[in-house]
């Protein structure tokens, strides 16, 4: 069963000159429940593009999206916000916690958009949740005085408190230095799959990439499989984002 | 249900977490609404003020003067007479509240000798129609005309004279003239400039002293007919003034009946006038408050672009990020509006405020701080929130996720 399907998906933006730019051209992609995939691809290859359209942040120029089997080319701006919520779940290379906010409160954002018991446990959730992630002792701390490392996991928190069933992780290793990267992504992987959650990373970390059931490269906006070492070189010899 | 709760509870916090910048945007606002709700408190207090020094000289709306003399003497009619024909009229319209007036000299045999003081007799409804408070003592009551001691309300000039500096001692007076008689003083009321000295004599007493201390009018320098004062609703005055005259000269016969308006006429359209301009100051205030907050909240919205992004991504939708930013104004400003009418009511009420605006006259019907004032002030904070909100709370609206994500 596939959790989310792509079928021809292109994105272009129009630029100020009157030109089209072209960033995602007949991408294919089937994401199954609690699978992990990777992509990788140079900077400006249209990594991120492709993540938030399946995060539904963005909409494609063309193509079809479904989402559980539903198309969401047609959703209205209200029930694509409302699927994000219940659906996915956003890790960012920089974190994004919110400035001032303790890191319970950080993770218990997200409920703040949820409903019933789940908004009113908000907090206790939450508090779980940074357990979870080996942050227990460290909840009533502001982002501002936690490390890297520590930032990235309240963020891996935030991203799971919702029970989401995909991750979406732009660069989540970005930030970090290669130790803690790995124990940020090692902890990502096995906090999704403990959820029964699918994992969709964009990297370029070589041991990032590898660590996936299945791994992709985008390359001028067009998606294919990768498979060989010296490909997966090759793709992410310009490193950056995407 | 859960919704509501949590965008009251995502404005609350961020009105929590950016304390010094609400507070600091707020100082406007606060200040606007407490500037606003105090002038609108003392401009009542105010109008309240200048309504009743108006009504103790000329009397309450509608105050109906009623003269009664003999056109070829100018004599008053027999008091007798003159008594029973306004009984009836009172009675026959039952009218509530009548007082008489009359003028004349009176000899008082004050530390110095016997002085000649101006005398107003009055019945003791005068001091209902003239808004009378004393100072110190009380006003006359209907047990002040039968009483064997003429009673007898003064200022305190009249009391500096007679060398008691209150009446803690019940101090008297006595009434010269062919049957002196010790008169009592009841009341001590704030009226007349410097050292002039005003007497307030109740109409009639008991016993045979009715004219003690009366000058004979021949010799006085001061002196008239009664006349008569009639409280009405404003709406019939001149019905009965047509009606006093007409009754009253057919009851006395031959005597000539003069009745007229006497409280301040166009009183109630300057005081509306007067409400309205302070009203007018106050939301000028209001609006430049409004501003600072516009202001600062649409600096702040810029800068918390990458946050609404987040909260996006949360599942947050627009009417939520909407909702959130417009309440986190209004319930910063509504909390500065409790604020400001709290500071407000404190200040109002611990103004010395009869002492600077009534001479320290105590007021008749002092108004307690206006609820109205209040709830205007707490209206208008909101809405000045909900104004200021409305600009930011769109532009959070309109940025794009993504862009928001990225900013």
């Amino acid at each position: 069963m596939t959790l989310l399907s792509l079928r021809g998906i292109s994105r272009e933006v129009d630029l100020p000159d009157g030109t089209v730019l072209p960033i995602l051209t007949g991408v294919d992609l089937d994401v199954a429940p609690g699978e992990h995939v990777s992509i990788v691809g140079r900077s400006g290859s249209g990594k991120s593009t492709l993540l938030n359209i399946l995060g539904l942040l963005d909409t494609p120029t063309a193509g079809g999206y479904l989402l559980d089997g539903e198309p969401t080319d047609h959703l209205r701006a209200r029930r694509r916000s409302r699927l994000r919520g219940e659906v996915f779940g956003f890790v960012f290379q920089q974190f994004n916690l919110l400035p001032r906010r303790t890191a319970v409160e950080n993770v218990a954002a997200p409920l703040l958009y949820a409903r019933g018991r789940d908004f009113l446990r908000r907090r206790r959730t939450a508090a779980e949740m940074l357990e979870r992630v080996g942050l227990g002792a460290r909840a009533d701390q502001v982002p501002e005085r936690l490390s890297g490392g520590e930032q990235q996991r309240v963020a891996i928190a935030r991203a799971l408190v919702r029970a989401p069933r995909v991750v979406l992780a732009d660069e989540p290793t970005g930030a970090l230095d290669v130790e803690t990267g790995a124990q940020v992504m090692e902890l990502l992987a096995r906090a999704t799959a403990e959820n029964g959650a699918a994992l969709v990373t964009i990297t370029h970390d070589l041991s990032v990439a590898a660590l996936a059931d299945r791994r992709f490269r985008l390359d001028a906006g067009r998606l294919a499989p990768l498979v060989e070492a010296g490909a997966l070189d090759a793709a992410t010899s310009d490193r950056g984002t995407g | 249900m859960t919704g509501v709760l949590g965008a009251l509870s995502e404005a609350w916090d961020e009105v929590r977490v950016h304390k010094s910048r609400v507070v600091l945007s707020l100082v406007g606002v606060f200040l606007a609404v407490f500037a606003m709700t105090t002038v609108t408190a003392l401009g009542l207090i105010v109008a309240q003020v200048q309504q009743e020094s108006a009504e103790r000289g000329a009397g309450r709306p509608a105050t109906i003067a009623v003269n009664a003399y003999d056109p070829t003497t100018g004599m008053p009619p027999d008091p007798a007479e003159w008594d029973a024909a306004v009984t009836e009229l009172v009675d026959r319209y039952g009218i509530a509240t009548a007082a008489s007036i009359s003028y004349g000299e009176g000899l008082y045999r004050m530390p110095g000798g016997t002085q000649r003081m101006q005398t107003m007799r009055v019945s003791p409804a005068y001091g209902d129609l003239h808004r009378k408070e004393p100072v110190q003592g009380r006003w006359f009551r209907e047990g002040d005309r039968t009483a064997l001691s003429p009673a007898l309300v003064v200022n305190e000039a009249f009391l500096e004279a007679l060398g008691i500096p209150d009446l803690s001692s019940r101090p008297t007076v006595v009434l010269g003239g062919p049957a002196p008689v010790r008169a009592t003083i009841v009341g001590v009321v704030r009226e007349g400039w410097g050292s002039e000295p005003i007497v307030y004599r109740v109409d009639r007493s008991g016993g045979p002293w009715g004219d003690a201390g009366a000058v004979d009018p021949a010799q006085a320098m001061y002196g008239g007919p009664s006349t008569l004062e009639l409280w009405v609703p404003p709406d019939q005055a001149d019905q009965v003034m047509e009606v006093v005259s007409r009754d009253l000269g057919a009851a006395l016969g031959g005597v000539q009946v003069d009745a007229f308006r006497q409280d301040a006429s166009g009183m109630e359209e300057t005081l509306a006038m007067l409400r309205l301009a302070i009203r007018g100051a106050g939301i000028v205030v209001l609006v430049l408050g409004g501003l600072g907050v516009l202001n600062i909240g649409l600096v702040t919205v810029r800068q918390r672009i990458r946050e609404i992004g987040v909260r996006r991504s949360f599942g947050a939708t627009s009417g939520r990020i909407f909702s959130a930013v417009m309440l986190e104004s209004v319930c910063a400003t509504a909390l500065a509006g409790v604020a400001a009418v709290g500071a407000s009511i404190v200040l109002v009420r611990n103004l010395p405020l009869e002492q600077w605006l009534n001479d320290g006259i105590p007021l008749a019907d002092a108004p307690g701080f206006p609820v109205a004032a209040a709830v205007e002030g707490l209206v208008a904070a909101t809405a000045v929130g909900a104004l200021a909100g409305l600009l930011p709370a769109i532009i959070a609206v309109r940025a794009k996720v993504i862009d928001a994500i990225r900013f």
